[in-house]
């Protein structure tokens, strides 16, 4: 049964989809940053970049990210779950200003506001869009099966 | 004519292309996705009924799932080559706004979801709050 308001346990859900996906983005980065230029004539060599570390371990965290984003979309529409991905910028940007102790523009605090104000819009609303039962289609069916059953007869 | 913020090494127009394709690919690929775990149904209650094996047969039987997983891992590729040639802050926050807005279009267009006025204003935040952070 699908759950119009989330519980605990699919909060953490999507605050793993969240968690994950910047986290994974920033190895690939890292990971391609290290590796020469790949041109259109040689794409074998983008197939080798996946067994490098980095790589390795961005895609690590990017199958977790899918596991868990597959999760949510069995119990939330995609439009609620998409802004959950974006606040994943949110979240690095503050690791940023509070572990690494970076400096974070105007600009980029007025971005976190936005995207929180956003997120925050969504997760008030129902996360998934009412659909009629489909016991709308029942009588059709029972009355296709008392068609066969006449025909029998 | 070349990005000159971020040194980069192709055109504007080459690294738009790669931006476009991946909001695309992925787009295409989120949408088949979410179709198929709408048909699958709720992945918790599937795993409570039949366990894990249960739940990851439910996923990996569905071809939508297939399609959908198709077009992601070529975005991913598509993601691969253009974070060769451009900076990540400048693909990761345009792809992922512009992706937002394309992905609420194609769920009320496709998936027939109840894109509403909260969702749209929260679509076009998020858009804006992602690029205010790529600067």
């Amino acid at each position: 049964m699908a759950h119009h308001k989330l519980l605990p346990r699919q909060y953490l859900i999507l605050g793993l989809v969240a968690l994950c996906a910047p986290l994974g983005d920033t190895c690939l980065s890292r990971g391609m940053t290290l590796l020469p230029l790949v041109t259109l004539a040689h794409p074998l060599s983008l197939v080798s970049a996946v067994f490098t570390p980095w790589i390795g371990i961005g895609i690590a965290l990017l199958i977790a990210f899918f596991a868990s984003y597959l999760t949510a979309l069995s119990w939330a529409d995609l439009t609620f779950v998409l802004p959950a991905t974006a606040f994943g910028n949110v979240i690095v940007a503050l690791f940023a200003r509070f572990w690494l102790h970076e400096a974070i523009s105007l600009e980029r605090w007025a971005g976190i506001v936005l995207i929180t104000v956003g997120v925050g819009f969504v997760a008030n609303g129902p996360s998934l869009t009412e659909r009629p039962a489909p016991a709308v289609e029942m009588p059709a069916v029972a009355s296709h099966q008392e068609a066969q059953e006449e025909q029998v007869r | 004519m070349n990005i000159p913020s971020t040194g980069s090494p192709v055109g504007f127009w080459t690294a738009s292309a790669m931006i476009a394709a991946i909001i695309l690919l992925s787009t295409t690929g989120e949408v088949l996705t979410a179709a198929a775990m709408k048909s699958i149904g709720d992945l918790d209650d599937i795993r409570a009924h039949s366990g894990m094996n249960g739940a990851i047969r439910a996923v990996v039987t569905c071809p939508l799932f297939f399609a959908g997983v198709s077009f992601l891992a070529i975005a991913f590729f598509a993601l691969l080559l253009a974070l060769n040639y451009l900076p990540l802050s400048l693909v990761a926050p345009a792809s992922a706004s512009l992706t937002l807005v394309t992905n609420a279009v194609a769920g009320k267009i496709f998936l027939k979801e109840n894109v509403d006025r909260r969702r749209w204003t929260s679509a076009v935040l998020v858009c804006i709050g992602v690029y205010l952070l790529a600067h």
